[in-house]
């Protein structure tokens, strides 16, 4: 009588770890099946383009004009070389800076600035964007304009600050981690041989900190490729090709939401907004993939 | 060792670690191109006082030196004197195998390119000579350019003493360095210790006592802080003059 209890005890128990397991099981591939759900989905509303528009000339016209009525345009190559040049603008100062501002609090910084400086750049990451992009327009724009002496301050030097502003954070705070995560054993070496602390962390604690680096270098690259409404609201909204720095553009993100809310459905001009979508994913599909690999050759190093 | 040439003299010296003594009125004399052993249990300070010579001691916060340290008749703790300078010239090789995540030969070419040295085959020069001076050259001269970290841990210590070499000191201070190393590993950088102190100053701090004996000179035994007896390594090991002394070369603790 108690055995058989003991026997049923036990069997509901392994129920219960299998259960267990696969609520785990599930939870992890849950983020597999959306990536590709959402993947499959740009694909199907996006395929219907190329019904009207040759994908050719939707990989290689600069003329984005979905409502002319006269001759409609659906070349989307303004737009990635937008995102482009706004994402590169920004790397260019926010790397250098946020690399600087990490080996600062890594290395140079006393415990007491650390403690006041951590939070602030933390907090400065959850600023929205919305916000961000209103300090584009009233301030960094303006401020652009008087400094160029130029008429017009949107453009793709005021999207790549507001960017690069919006990428230190998770540039300073990976890069950190991984700069203060360099054995001490290899600084001591440095300076046992007779070099001075500057030298030591440009030679020896950086490049020893380089994949985390290279990781948050990606990250605030990933969030500059996608990241909408401070570009769209501070680079100008006009569909040109950028000629210059000074130029007035519209990325890729900014381009879907401004047009998705209008669009008729079913279009093509609808569909090829998720065209343009699953570019987007390509492209910060393929940075994470490179940075995957960068990753993994300089972890081979440890 | 009265008519030897002095290369260190350390004269009543306390270090604090805070609040801390954890040396007291040491006083010592290094002679020139001899091996000096610094022997004693875990704990009595034989690590903090081997930093005090290169001033490593510096990079941790809150200590304090008092007395002084001559190398070559100049005190390193005078107020003019350049640590990065002083560094040059005493190289130190740590109790764990440390080399940079680099190749073999950015590893050796680290210091001197660092010191200003630009010149290909210089470097090329100075890698090979440090290797071979670390008996390290044979074994992998043919891929110089992967990692370091890559070789045994033996390898890798000779790779650091190659490394402390390239940057052509007088002294070198060495902190247990056959601790994480096998008996013929060990073997190796003991026969390596003998070449190399024809040309440098050895200090060696070190745990086995069969070591000290057999590679060293002169023996310095610590205890709690304090130096208990330093002489003719022969001497410490045969007729020790403190009670002490006896009592830990012949295990009776520690
Ligand atoms: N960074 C430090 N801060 C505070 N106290 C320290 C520090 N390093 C060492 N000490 C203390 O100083 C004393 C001497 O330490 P030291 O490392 O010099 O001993 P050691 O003889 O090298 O020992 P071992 O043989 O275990 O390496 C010990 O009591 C130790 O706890
Ligand atoms: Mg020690």
């Amino acid at each position: 009588m108690e055995n058989t209890d003991i026997v049923k005890e036990n069997k509901w128990l392994k129920y219960k770890e299998k259960g267990i397991e696969g609520f785990f099981f599930l939870n992890g591939i849950l983020a597999v099946f959306i990536l590709l759900g959402i993947f499959f989905l740009l694909i199907r509303e996006g395929y219907p383009t190329f019904k009207e528009v040759s994908i050719v000339e939707f990989l290689t016209s600069t003329r984005w004009n979905p409502t002319s009525y006269s001759q409609s345009g659906y070349g989307i190559v303004s737009m990635v070389v937008s995102t482009l040049a706004v994402t590169i603008g920004s790397l260019l100062f926010s790397v250098p800076v946020g690399i600087a501002a990490a080996a600062y609090l890594a290395e140079i910084a006393g415990r007491k600035e650390r403690e006041i400086l951590k939070p602030v750049i933390e907090i400065l990451a959850s600023i929205p964007s919305v916000v961000i992009g209103f300090l584009g327009i009233v301030l960094v724009g303006p401020a652009i304009a008087r400094f160029f002496n130029i008429s017009n301050g949107l453009n793709v030097i005021n999207g790549s600050i507001l960017l690069g502003i919006m990428a230190i954070p998770t540039i300073v705070s990976i890069s950190e981690d991984a700069i203060s995560s360099v054995p001490d054993k290899y600084k001591q070496a440095s300076l046992a041989l007779g070099t001075n602390r500057w030298h030591t962390l440009i030679k020896v604690t950086i490049p020893a900190a380089l994949s985390g680096i290279t990781a948050a270098v990606m990250l605030g690259m990933g969030r500059a490729i996608g990241e909408t409404m401070a570009v769209l609201m501070a680079t100008g909204n006009a569909t040109a090709f950028p000629k210059g720095i000074f130029t007035s553009i519209r990325t890729l993100t900014a381009t879907i939401a401004i047009e998705l809310g209008e669009v008729p459905y079913n279009t093509t001009h609808y569909h090829s907004l998720f065209a343009i979508g699953a570019v987007l994913f390509m492209m910060t599909f393929l940075v994470n993939l490179v940075s995957d690999i960068v990753l993994h050759k300089y972890g081979e190093g440890e | 060792m009265e008519n030897l040439e002095k290369k260190i003299i350390v004269n009543d010296l306390d270090f604090y670690y805070g609040d801390f003594q954890a040396l007291e009125n040491i006083s010592l004399e290094v002679p020139v191109n001899k091996v000096t052993a610094f022997i004693g249990p875990s704990g009595c300070g034989k690590s903090t006082f081997l930093r005090t010579l290169n001033r490593m001691n510096d990079l941790i916060a809150g200590t304090k030196v008092d007395g002084e340290v001559l190398i070559d008749s100049e005190n390193i703790y005078h107020e003019c004197v350049d640590v990065v300078n002083l560094r040059k010239r005493i190289g130190m090789v740590f109790q764990d195998p440390n080399p940079f995540p680099k190749s073999i030969y950015e590893n050796v070419a680290y210091g001197p390119k660092a010191h200003g040295i630009k010149d290909k085959d210089k470097l090329d020069q100075i890698v090979e000579k440090s290797l071979r001076q670390a008996a390290l050259w044979d074994e992998v001269k043919d891929r110089l350019d992967k990692s370091a970290m890559g070789i045994s841990g033996g390898q890798q210590q000779r790779l650091c003493i190659a490394r402390a070499l390239s940057v052509n000191p007088d002294v070198l201070l060495m902190d247990e360095p056959t601790s994480a190393l096998d008996p013929i590993a060990t073997a190796k950088i003991e026969d390596l210790i003998e070449d190399l102190k024809k040309e440098y100053t050895i200090v060696i701090v070190t745990h086995s006592m069969q070591q000290a004996a057999r590679i060293s000179d002169y023996t310095a035994f610590f205890l709690m802080g304090d130096l208990i007896e330093h002489s003719l390594t022969q001497n410490i090991f045969e007729k020790p003059e403190n009670k002490k002394t006896e009592d830990y070369i012949t295990g009776r603790f520690g």
